[in-house]
């Protein structure tokens, strides 16, 4: 597609300076390690074939976050979005997981969503506490605000954390947001936020070699979990 | 009384069914079990249904009578059994008792419950009706904080660890990817359990000492047998299972009345009742289903029943007793820990599991060779209401 690059330099929002997230790798129950690094705009293509098979799942609300994520994703990819990242976990270099937020200013994050694509090893939990960490330990924010569009968003955010109301609108259009400040996050940390550095270099290798997709059916499945029939 | 025997066993995957009510789940673990017993187009004279919930989360009520005319089993007589998580055992005992009397001589049990339809702490909350509604309830107990509090007091008195409850978690995990008709079919691993710093996260503690994967899943599912006269059963294809025992006991409802609250008085009442009734012996059981709800009771249970002495059924677990080809194999199915524990078929389903086993149908990797003889333990409130059977393979 054409691009008017005068037209571009208008309709492309500013972009804060957002340092790198280092990668780390977390033990996940099943002893599997998965290797939560920062995805690049170019990676945007590939990890959209992996959302789209989750547009069509209504369980736990998987198909409005997908759509969401599908959005958000494709405006980064475009610069159509302020200051925004996406991280994302995989294992044996298949994409199990990824997380989206951005900048709102230097001192304020907005969160936007988790989606695991593999689901009973709390990989939304790990991704999201990853998530958190960027906005509090490497882009040194005061807060970041917070909407859960699904009732597993709001036990494992909201009161796990525990995350504090307020009467804030956030940019998704949902309930009021949720704010983690640093005090929680650094609070909540020993309980939820784990992961090792550096990441061992074969484990990094094959992260970054190839972001491996599960097949529309598989993905489907073990998110709907339709076994059996 | 006549020997009675299970002539038809069926189930359905457990799991999350969203698209499946209540009606439907319960419709096709029967229909299964009425396949298996092979009685072609003769129907059943009576219909034991265990259900927990069906008033509460689905608002439902008498539950039996829908079923029998969902299956076109008209006139056949109709009963709902409630009793909490033994509601499964209680309905199969009701129609042991029947048919045993003579008055009926083929009877569908069957037990489902459909938990998944609401939120993890409004089905936490479901089950906590069965505690003390003066006593417990209004103080905000729930069963894992009862099984939390049972368990450092047992570890306390009994010298149990950690490592002996992850013994049973990564067993009976490990078991459950081995089942078609398990909810969990993911083995866990140690380190990403336990030993790595990241456990924190990926086993968080649900109530203390009790984590994440101590616990069981909150499931949808059902089960079903099909029973008759010994007698009768001897004359259809397939090796009949005897029900050779049963007991029940109850006990105090709240914990704290007991004289000694890690004494699970009517497990050992109702098993010991059971195996005499059958004449034998825990050390001549070849297989056993017991209800790790939390796996400390699977623990206390072996204990209880007399598989192992007390103390040492933690460290029995950890020296791979309970495995397969161990000295007494527990929970091959996954038990409620994989398998999962919709609540009403519970009972019903550790028995299909054990008939499976009599049978010798399983695949190698869950089977006990030659298997004779196996025990269920179905444990209602927190053990005030306890049902046990065992069950002995007859040659055709």
């Amino acid at each position: 597609m054409p691009v008017d690059m005068e037209l571009e330099a208008v309709l492309r929002p500013i972009q804060y300076p957002m340092p790198p997230y280092p990668p780390k790798y977390v033990v996940l129950a099943n002893g599997k390690k998965m290797v939560i690094r920062q995805a690049a705009r170019e990676d945007v293509p590939a990890i959209l074939k992996s959302v789209h098979p989750c547009l069509f799942i209504e369980r736990d609300y998987y198909d409005v976050v997908s759509a969401r994520v599908y959005g958000e994703l494709l405006a980064w990819y475009r610069y159509r979005v302020k200051s925004a990242y996406c991280l994302m976990g995989q294992v044996d270099g298949y994409l199990v997981g990824i997380v989206n937020g951005r900048m709102e200013d230097e001192k304020v994050g907005m969160s936007y969503h988790t989606l695991a694509i593999d689901r009973g090893l709390r990989i939304g939990s790990h991704l999201f506490a990853a998530k958190m960490e960027y906005h509090m330990e490497y882009l040194n924010q005061e807060e970041v605000l917070i909407v859960a569009e699904s009732p597993i968003g709001f036990r494992r955010w909201m009161i796990e954390y525990p995350l504090e109301e307020t009467k804030i609108p956030h940019e998704l259009g949902g309930g009021d947001s949720y704010r983690l400040t640093r005090e929680i996050y650094f609070k909540a940390k020993p309980r939820l936020v784990v992961g090792d550095r550096p990441v061992p270099q074969d484990l990094m290798d094959e992260a970054m070699r190839e972001v491996k997709f599960a097949d529309d059916d598989t993905i489907r499945e073990r998110i709907a979990g339709l076994k059996g029939r | 009384m006549r020997d009675v025997a299970i002539i038809g066993a069926g189930m359905i995957p457990f799991g999350r069914r969203d698209e499946d009510t209540l009606m439907e789940m319960l419709a096709y673990a029967s229909l299964k079990a009425l396949d298996d017993a092979g009685l072609g187009d003769k129907s059943v004279d009576a219909v034991y249904l265990a259900n927990m919930g069906g008033g509460m989360l689905q608002h439902q009520s008498a539950i039996a009578s829908s079923l029998v005319d969902r299956l076109s089993l008209l006139p056949a007589a109709a009963d709902t059994v409630e009793n909490g998580p033994a509601s499964g055992a209680s309905a199969i005992k009701n129609g042991l008792l029947a048919v045993a009397s003579g008055y009926y001589d083929t009877v569908l049990v069957v037990g489902g419950e459909k938990m998944r339809e609401v939120t993890g702490w409004r089905a936490t909350d479901f089950v906590a009706t069965m505690t003390h509604p003066q006593a417990e309830y209004p103080y905000g107990i729930t069963l894992p904080g009862m099984a939390g509090m049972f368990t450092r007091l047992y570890m306390e008195k009994h010298g149990v660890t950690r490592e002996h409850l992850l013994a049973v978690s990564l067993k009976n995990q490990e078991m459950g990817t081995l089942n078609p008709y398990a909810h969990v079919e993911m083995a866990l691993d140690r380190e990403g359990v336990f030993d790595s710093p990241h456990a924190v996260v990926n086993n968080p503690v649900s109530a203390d000492p009790l984590h994440l994967y101590d616990l069981c899943p909150v499931s949808d599912g059902a089960a079903a047998i099909v029973i008759c006269p010994l007698e009768m059963a001897k004359k259809l294809s397939k090796p009949p299972v005897l029900i050779a025992g049963f007991g029940q006991a109850t006990d105090t409802h709240t914990l704290q009345e007991r004289d000694d609250p890690t004494d699970l008085k009517a497990v050992t009442l109702a098993a010991k009742q059971a195996l005499e009734m059958a004449k034998l012996k825990p050390s001549d059981i070849s297989v056993a289903e017991l209800h790790d709800a939390f796996t400390i009771l699977e623990i206390a249970e072996s204990e209880h029943v007399g598989f192992f002495k007390k103390g040492e059924g933690g460290k029995a677990a950890a020296a791979g007793k309970t495995r397969l080809g161990g000295q007494i194999p527990i929970n091959l199915s996954g038990g409620l820990k994989a398998r999962g524990h919709p609540v009403g078929a519970t009972g019903v389903a550790q028995v299909v599991d054990i008939v499976w086993q009599l049978r010798h149908e399983l695949p190698k990797t869950r089977q006990v060779k030659n298997a004779q003889t196996g025990l269920t333990v179905n444990f209602g409130g927190f053990g005030n209401n306890v049902l046990s059977f065992v069950l002995k393979r007859v040659e055709p």
